[in-house]
């Protein structure tokens, strides 16, 4: 069996991919937390922990979440938002793929080819992916586990992400809401959010709303 | 490994697809794979491994198809052109060339079809830079390579050469011993290549005329049923978007930036690539019985081969029995991924692994011989090339030479 864990980094200056050295992704009602498979349930629980007790914890919603492309995706939506006030968490959108050249702006948004400079401006400590294309997440992940210490889990509507040190899978709305059961129970039993106080970013088309 | 995926009992995650169940405009029902293969009664048929091509296409749920004449394919791929005709495809039609075959294969894949071609030897290399392209583009398309010779002066004839160059191309690779193998090998192909986790384009191959045009026995099941279609909207990629990668990095790529971030993005990109070939063991393991098969891994001596080389080996592992020498066999199905702990462990107690290849190179005994421990122990042969047969007695030969024993050579017999 594979020793190696899915930690955060800072881990190489080009970190392997997790798939590479043994992990192998959780099967429908399971997974995987630093490489270790545990039912989905557990999953929930110990997710609900790292946000609450991170002082930057984020939601990287990306495009499969950010367009309507159908009513699921804006039942997603909304639930990621219901997510985000109960941690309380920041919204970072992914919102395309494309490289952000002259600059991106970091405080704002994120990008799978360089997802390092968002999570260093911003401190995120804790970080969900969801809604990110499965490609460019694992993209992301691995670099952000290469250069940061950030905890990243992924919310994946296909098979997970090894390159998470958390991962779901086959995640809909459902998912999210048991996450946010978790989050809200946990508060209940008197575990208060850590996180520094904030304020969500605003967007339109032309960028951001000041 | 964090988690065990050996059990063959373990059958690939049922499709959840919409059009399971349904019928196709051909009367077809939409079937999961697992039900096509072990819940459907097989039945036998003689066919060459060109008609098994066309009898798998017919219940593959293909798209596209596109086709260009090369030997030994060009005979499945006229028999794909008729499938076509009968309406089983979408769409069908002769390529440019090679490269242009694999560029047009690509635009179906990127547009959400299904798609397979064949190609053979030249053919291969002439399309090269496409498959590549393919994988870091996460196309799921299938190729069936028909394997034949390469080289200058020119032949048609069988060699294996071709997969050499394909080991790291970031595609699949499946090899075929037999045209059961090629049907079986191409159904499941594409289960496995389009899974969301994988999704990577597959060569399943076979070598050329040694199964291509010879007639075999092989089960079947029934057409009135086929494979349920591709869903792109599962794809780990956004479907072709001019301003999103991969399509914008063909384009005005940050390819073309210099820095440490576009170098990143490129490293990280590829170790995707066989980050997602690692995670086809798991699907590929349930639905092939496992990346290898073996007998008698007790001997001492092992034969460890892939394609018709294997076939070969059989029968000489039956004449060394009759001489008292004892040999097991190690049959690799898939060359990418390569079954590394597989061949480790089957091998762990073998004091001689011979591999046969039909190819000058002996790239699968380089590849054994970076995994296995003591690889002192690794024949790199016997190897024949440009289309000669491997008599099972050539091995015989090698073997029995190699632990000193007397031989009858067969090079002149005829003479």
């Amino acid at each position: 069996m594979s020793q190696y864990q899915v930690k955060p980094g800072p881990e190489a200056f080009l970190p392997p991919s997790a798939a590479s050295m043994g992990i192998v992704l959780p099967d429908p009602g399971e997974c995987h937390i630093e490489g270790r498979i545990a039912p989905e349930e557990e999953g929930y629980e110990y997710a609900a922990r790292k946000l609450l007790g991170a002082k930057v914890p984020t939601l990287f919603p990306g495009p499969l979440v950010l367009w309507k492309w159908n009513e699921k995706a804006a039942k997603k939506a909304a639930a990621i938002r219901a997510l985000s006030e109960a941690i309380p968490a920041r919204l970072i959108p992914m919102a395309d793929y494309r490289p952000k050249y002259p600059k991106i702006d970091p405080e704002a948004e994120i990008n799978p080819n360089h997802p390092n400079l968002t999570i260093w401006h911003n401190k995120i400590d804790v970080c969900i992916f969801i809604g990110v294309h499965c490609h460019q997440a694992n993209l992301a992940l691995k670099i952000i586990r290469g250069g940061t210490d950030c905890f990243t889990m992924a919310m994946c509507a296909q098979a997970g992400h090894e390159d998470a040190c958390l991962s779901f899978r086959d995640i809909g709305v459902e998912s999210i809401m048991k996450l946010m059961d978790a989050v809200n129970k946990l508060k209940k039993e008197g575990v208060k959010s850590q996180a520094v106080p904030f304020k969500q970013i605003s967007m339109n088309r032309k960028g951001r709303v000041d | 490994m964090n988690k065990q995926v050996d059990s063959p009992k373990d059958k690939i995650i049922r499709s959840q697809h919409v059009k399971l169940g349904t019928k196709n405009k051909k009367d077809q029902t939409f079937t999961d794979v697992n039900t096509m293969f072990y819940d459907t009664e097989m039945t036998p048929n003689f066919l060459t491994g060109s008609e098994v091509i066309r009898a798998a296409i017919k219940i593959a749920s293909v798209g596209t198809s596109v086709a260009y004449p090369i030997t030994p394919q060009s005979e499945a791929a006229a028999l794909i052109g008729e499938l076509y005709s009968e309406g089983y495809l979408d769409e069908y039609f002769r390529g440019e060339s090679e490269f242009a075959v694999m560029g047009q294969c690509a635009g179906a894949s990127f547009a959400g079809h299904r798609v397979f071609t064949t190609t053979a030897g030249p053919g291969t290399l002439r399309a090269m830079e496409n498959f590549p392209m393919w994988a870091g583009s996460r196309l799921p398309i299938q190729v069936c390579v028909t394997m034949r010779g390469i080289n200058s002066p020119l032949s048609i004839q069988p060699d294996t050469l071709e997969a050499h160059f394909l080991l790291e191309s970031g595609m699949l690779m499946w090899h075929a011993e037999t045209a059961q193998d090629l049907f079986d090998f191409i159904l499941k192909g594409f289960i496995v290549a389009e899974q969301p986790d994988v999704h990577l384009p597959i060569a399943t191959m076979c070598d050329g005329f040694f199964v291509t045009h010879t007639k075999d026995t092989v089960l079947l099941p029934p057409d009135d049923i086929c494979l349920t279609p591709y869903d792109p909207y599962k794809s780990p990629v956004p479907c072709m978007d001019m301003e999103c990668p991969p399509v914008r990095m063909m384009r005005d790529p940050f390819i073309m930036k210099s820095n440490y971030i576009s170098y990143m993005t490129h490293a990280s990109w590829q170790q995707e690539i066989r980050a997602a070939m690692e995670r086809s063991r798991k699907h590929t393991i349930p639905l092939l019985d496992g990346l290898i098969d073996t007998h008698d891994l007790d001997r001492e001596i092992l034969i460890v081969s892939s394609g018709t080389a294997v076939s070969q080996g059989r029968e000489a592992i039956r004449l060394l029995e009759e001489e008292g020498i004892k040999v097991g066999l190690v049959k690799i199905k898939t060359i990418r991924p390569f079954p590394h702990e597989e061949v480790k462990e089957a091998t762990k107690n073998a004091k001689h692994i011979f591999v046969p290849e039909f190819n000058m190179a002996g790239w699968l005994a380089r590849e054994i011989k970076a995994i296995v421990p003591d690889n002192h122990r690794v024949v790199a042969g016997p190897h024949v090339a440009g289309g000669m047969t491997m008599p099972s007695e050539v091995i015989v030969e090698e073997i029995k030479k190699y632990l000193g024993m007397k031989v009858s050579s067969i090079s002149n017999r005829g003479s």
